[in-house]
């Protein structure tokens, strides 16, 4: 079963990617989309039978390199962990799957584009099914890769490009630290092979390990490097400039890849490593500091956006930094609840926009919608499930895992301390802020007077539509026309989702972090003997409860304000504090601070060892100078004598051949 | 064994009586080329065939040894002895499949003296193989020396515009090497009284000799890897090379350096060894991150290629060099995979070069809307050079890094960075040359790949493949030698030791 599962996406990739012109679009679609439904449903079984059934078990498929001692297979390691990430990846992705067949309806390429969706898939389940490290990376650099190519799906389009390469070699810098952090377990443990790692983690507490000339603490260094890894997969500050720039990829991909499953990869990664982990404390500590500062700093990002998918892009990165402090604090299943939940309400959110993005023939700036609930009504409905989740409305799916989260952070104060203080208020203060941008988006899309007549379609140079699909005059007419409901393939799924949204929380709350905690996860998420987090979220005072719902009301409460009864107010204040609205509307300059930090330097670098490394000084001490002459007089023979070059070269070849000969012979 | 002769001998054989044909062939010059491509074709084929028997026959379990066959030739002591181990066999192997494409390839690329061209590639067969399955040290010299004379010759008279001022580049280049080897081998010959390679394997060579031995080795062998900073001819020959040599060149003769090394520099002068290799680290890491950095900046498709082969040449001395299982394999399997993996890459170059006549990056752009078959092919080959897990690329750099890793943490630390770079400089040349709009007019009308060139590249595009999932069958291989390798290191480096503390 669970080689029907992993493998059923590949064998859709690879019938549409090689016959995808024999089939047709039709026929990818259906083949693509109805093997991604049989693997979703067969990952709904494997829960059941898993989560509350037998235990972790391994599937050999086949050896893949051995080398001395080290061995690596292909193989899988079913427990919890990965049926929870099964059910994730396989769900969302043939919902998405099944979505694009309407949102993807104009495109020419659609073989491709859904032979890119299986093959993510694909990669992702290699990736959460891994039995070792070094599967874990090839899936980790599979979905990079498919990443890349649905980024830049719309070939033509610079921007898509540019994005597209930005992603994968923004990832790299993360792959670095996991490269190293993998080289660093074989060192420690002559494997690499989780079943062989855990059982052994204890044992290493006091070992050190030297390294750039620091004497570390051999467990503290893995995880850090594997976290650095993580951080690059799940857009975490500093290496989290990709994720923006990524929807510059169709809707469904964002939803899949960039919302629902590739960025979780580094959250899913430390509970996978959760019992390395839980042995290097200050590893974890990097983590919920990191993971705060994400949540923070994405959600004020967030909060001045016009383009309706970096919103909810920057949103997820916040997100994504509400779980890493649930990992950081230990609270492992709680971040893998939200990742769970999160999966669910974020590719609605997703689906949605790209629904309101269709109606509005591929316009993406807030600017230019409003009052649409009246002219795409589910849509809204759906949306408004979405942002209820997200923003951790009670009984929705968010609340449920985000609370947790936040009661969590406050919990491990008492053992963590000041990181632990710190990653508590900021999330909060995010909370508030995730409330305040989710609404804002909701209700200068939906709400208030439509700004799209007349003068709503003027930005289309630089929108979704540049791709060929959409010739211009399907658009040149496109004014004429009011926004319209998305086809019925879209809507499904969007309802699914919405069901997901709705009830994810409700339903898996006691599996995951309650009563059914040890039965659920049977060992799959390792927690210390001192690990006491669980029960202290539990026990938290009153008014930290009641936090993030309070932040939640404020935010909406100025949501409702500064976009709905005082729709003039945001502009003022904008004017009134230019710098501070400059700074978060460019994404605190971090683009820029990196393109004059590294992209100018490795340019000038290469530039300046090529001219003059290699040509000045190389060449000129050495061959040019040398050959330079012998070019000139050999030159001048040569047009003296036979005309050609090779007669010489013959006689080179004779004459080293006959020396050799000779002198070997006279000593010999 | 035919007239006293093996299977190695055949391999050397095939490929001249296919020249001996070419050259026999009178009448007019039309007739005559064509049957010159035919010829060069079935000899280069049949020698593959006749290596798949020898694989047959080969095993990959023992560490010695195999095939050996010997005959009287200088004299006693210098005699013609051939014979192929798990280190030397998988190259003769990846070459005698490579020529069939390099024919291919040339196939209507050359038009001017097609007859001399094809003699000069078989004539090069011969003798590269030759390199791989010498057992003694003057014939390897010889075949290791003469493999330059064809090389220089379809570079300087089929190459590009400059191709004179490469060719002479390369030759002086490598030439200065080999006169330092010469020196060495002589020496060696006096101390050891046999130029028997098996037999020099279980000689001990003096320690302050082996210094001086191992310096003159290394000066012909990194120029042919080509190890930083001796590495400015490739690019130029590559550049100028007509694209089966820049196959040929970027496949095979860049892997003689590598063999050199695995078969010379460490077995028979472990202490020499062990004290250069920082030295041999040091040199690896700049070149990959510093030809890395050059080849981001490239300006023509071939030589950002050629950048990258250096640095990947870079992770196979880090490797080897690390006298650990998993980097002696893992540079081992890099050698393959690279040739592989680069020579598609020249192979895909060779392809709209063969179209438009140019090299320019600039001179491309939006081949995806009128080549997407081409587009698809080149992009396996581009993930292949990134080191895409999956890949045959990815197992070599993984396996290089992970025993540098053991060896020296910075080493890795510093040559790890090259994942990064490789993925800019090598999707920055793909972004450039196929994505985008296609708006240059001269683009406009180019077709994609016909038939030949599909032939030519879909082998390729499931080899690499195959070996990033499957590595084992290459990898094996190494295995049996990399084992007894380490061994009679470890070995020679304690009898050293118990030496010294005796003296003290």
């Amino acid at each position: 079963m669970y080689h029907a599962i992993v493998f059923l996406p590949l064998i859709g990739f690879l019938i549409a990617g090689l016959f995808g012109r024999l089939i047709g679009p039709r026929g990818s679609e259906i083949l693509t989309t109805s093997l991604l439904v049989v693997s979703a449903v067969l990952s709904w079984v494997a829960l059941f039978n898993v989560g509350f059934g037998s235990g972790t078990t391994r599937i050999q498929v086949a050896t893949w390199l051995a080398s001395g001692d080290l061995r690596v297979d292909w193989a899988f390691r079913i427990d919890t962990l990965t049926v929870v990430m099964l059910v994730v990846v396989n769900t969302v992705s043939s919902l998405v799957h099944v979505y694009s067949i309407g949102y993807m309806a104009e495109d020419p390429h659609r073989p491709r584009f859904f032979a890119y969706l299986s093959l993510f898939t694909f990669a992702m389940l290699m990736l959460v099914t891994a039995d070792n490290l070094v599967q874990m990376f090839f899936g980790w650099e599979g979905v990079g890769l498919a990443s890349y190519l649905l980024i830049g799906f719309w070939y033509q389009k610079p921007s898509a490009n540019a994005a597209a390469m930005k992603a994968f070699i923004v990832n790299r810098v993360g792959d670095f630290g996991f490269l190293l952090g993998i080289f660093l377990v074989f060192v420690l443990f002559g494997t690499v092979g989780f079943e062989s790692i855990f059982p052994r983690v204890g044992e290493l507490t006091t070992q050190t390990f030297r390294f750039l000339g620091y004497e570390w603490n051999a467990l503290t260094l893995t995880c850090l490097l594997l976290f650095m890894g993580a951080m690059g997969k799940s857009a975490q500050f500093l290496l989290h400039t990709w994720l923006p720039d990524a929807m510059e990829g169709p809707t469904p991909v964002s939803a899949l890849i960039h919302a629902a499953t590739m960025v979780t990869a580094g959250v899913f990664m430390v509970a996978r490593l959760s019992p390395i982990f839980e042995y290097a404390p200050v590893a974890l500590t990097v983590v919920v500091v990191v993971g705060a500062t994400t949540a923070f700093f994405a959600a004020t990002v967030g909060l001045v956006q016009n383009d309706i998918k970096r919103v909810i892009a920057y949103s997820t990165c916040s997100q994504l930094g509400y779980m890493f402090v649930a990992l950081g604090v230990g609270a492992y299943a709680p971040a893998i609840f939200h990742l769970f939940t999160h999966a669910f309400f974020k590719a609605l959110l997703f689906l949605g926009a790209g629904s309101v993005i269709h109606a509005m023939h591929h316009e993406q700036d807030m600017r230019h919608m409003g009052g649409l609930r009246k002219h795409i009504p589910l849509t809204a409905a759906a949306m408004t499930i979405g942002t209820l989740a997200l923003t951790g409305f009670p009984f929705f799916a968010g609340y449920f895992s985000k609370d947790a989260i936040i009661e969590s952070a406050y919990a491990a104060v008492a053992h963590t301390g000041f990181a632990a203080s710190y990653a508590f208020v900021l999330l909060v203060v995010a909370a508030c802020f995730t409330s305040f941008y989710s609404w804002r988006l909701y209700f200068m899309t939906f709400e208030g007077r439509p700004r799209w007549a007349g003068h709503g379609h003027e930005a289309h140079g630089h929108d979704d539509h540049a791709h060929a699909a959409h010739g211009h005059d399907d658009h040149g007419h496109g004014h004429a026309h009011t926004p319209h409901e998305s086809p019925l393939s879209m809507l499904i799924p969007l309802a699914l989702l919405s069901l997901g949204a709705v009830a994810a929380g409700f339903a898996f709350k006691e599996a995951f972090i309650g009563h059914d905690y040890e039965h659920f996860w049977k060992g799959a998420l390792f927690t210390g003997k001192d690990n006491h987090i669980l029960h202290a979220m539990h026990e938290v005072p009153g008014w930290v409860v009641a936090s993030p719902f309070i932040a939640m009301v404020l935010g909406f409460v100025f949501a409702l304000y500064f976009y709905v009864l005082r729709p003039d107010i945001p502009g003022k204040l904008a004017a009134a504090n230019p710098v501070l609205y400059r700074f978060l509307l460019n994404k605190w300059y971090f683009d820029e601070i990196y393109d004059f930090l590294f992209v100018k330097p490795s340019m000038w670098l290469g530039r300046f060892l090529w001219k003059k490394g290699d040509g000045l000084v190389i060449d000129g001490m050495g061959p040019d100078g040398i050959s330079a002459r012998v070019v000139d007089v050999t030159n001048r023979v040569v047009r003296l004598q036979t005309g050609y070059v090779y007669h010489y070269a013959f006689a080179m070849l004779i004459g080293v051949a006959g020396f050799v000969t000779w002198y070997l012979l006279a000593r010999g | 064994m035919m007239f006293g002769f093996g299977i190695l001998t055949g391999l050397l054989v095939l490929p001249l009586v296919g020249a001996a044909f070419i050259l026999a062939q009178r009448g007019d010059e039309a007739s005559v080329d064509s049957n010159a491509r035919y010829a060069a074709l079935a000899a280069t084929i049949a020698t593959f065939v006749l290596a798949c028997v020898a694989w047959g026959q080969f095993d990959s379990s023992n560490p010695g040894f195999q095939l050996v066959e010997t005959h009287g030739w200088v004299s006693d002591a210098i005699r013609f002895k051939l014979g192929v181990d798990g280190f030397s066999f998988p190259f003769v192997v990846l070459t005698a499949f490579l020529m069939p494409f390099c024919i291919l390839a040339s196939w209507t690329s050359v038009t001017k003296r097609v007859r001399e061209y094809m003699v000069a590639f078989l004539v090069l067969e011969t003798l590269m193989i030759g390199v791989f399955v010498a057992l003694d040290l003057v014939l390897f010299y010889l075949f290791f020396e003469a493999g330059l004379i064809p090389m220089f010759l379809i570079i300087g008279i089929w190459g590009g515009k400059r191709r004179v001022y490469a060719a002479y580049k390369f030759f002086l280049y490598t030439l200065l090497g080999s006169v330092l080897m010469l020196l060495a081998l002589m020496a060696m010959y006096w101390n050891a009284g046999t130029t028997d390679i098996p037999t020099l394997l279980g000689h001990k060579f003096p320690a302050g000799m082996q210094t001086w031995l191992w310096l003159a080795f290394f000066a012909s062998f990194a120029v042919k890897m080509p190890m930083w900073p001796v590495h400015t001819w490739l690019p130029d020959a590559h550049v100028e090379a007509p694209t089966a040599g820049s196959v040929i060149l970027a496949a095979i003769l860049l892997k003689m350096g590598g063999y050199g090394f695995i078969r010379f520099s460490i077995p028979m002068f472990p202490e020499a060894s062990q004290y250069f290799a920082p030295f041999v680290f040091a040199l690896s890491v700049v070149a990959i991150v510093y030809t890395s950095l050059v080849a981001l900046m490239q300006e023509d498709i071939k030589k950002l290629i050629a950048y990258s082969s250096v640095a990947h040449m870079g992770f196979v001395t880090m490797g080897l060099f690390t006298l650990t299982p998993q980097g002696i394999q893992g540079a081992m399997f890099q050698m393959v995979s690279h040739g592989l993996v680069s020579g598609a890459l020249f192979l895909c170059v060779g392809v709209i070069y063969d179209r438009m006549h140019t090299r320019e990056i600039a001179a491309y752009g939006g081949l995806v809307n009128r080549m997407p078959v081409y587009a698809v092919i080149f992009m396996i080959f581009t993930m292949a050079n990134v080191g895409l897990p999956g890949t045959a690329g990815f197992v070599g750099e993984f396996l290089t890094l992970l025993g540098a890793f053991k060896a020296n943490p910075w080493v890795a630390f510093m040559a790890t960075s090259g994942v990064i770079l490789s993925a800019a400089y090598a999707l920055w040349l793909y972004r450039r040359v196929v994505f985008g709009e296609l708006v240059k007019p001269e683009l406009k009308g180019i077709a994609d790949l016909n038939v030949r060139e599909a032939v030519i590249l879909v082998p390729l595009v499931l080899l690499t493949i195959w070996y990033g999932i499957r590595p084992g069958t290459i990898l094996d291989a190494f295995a049996a030698p990399t084992e007894a390798l380490i061994k009679n290191y470890q070995a020679a480096l304690t009898a050293a030791k118990t030496a010294m503390l005796v003296v003290q």
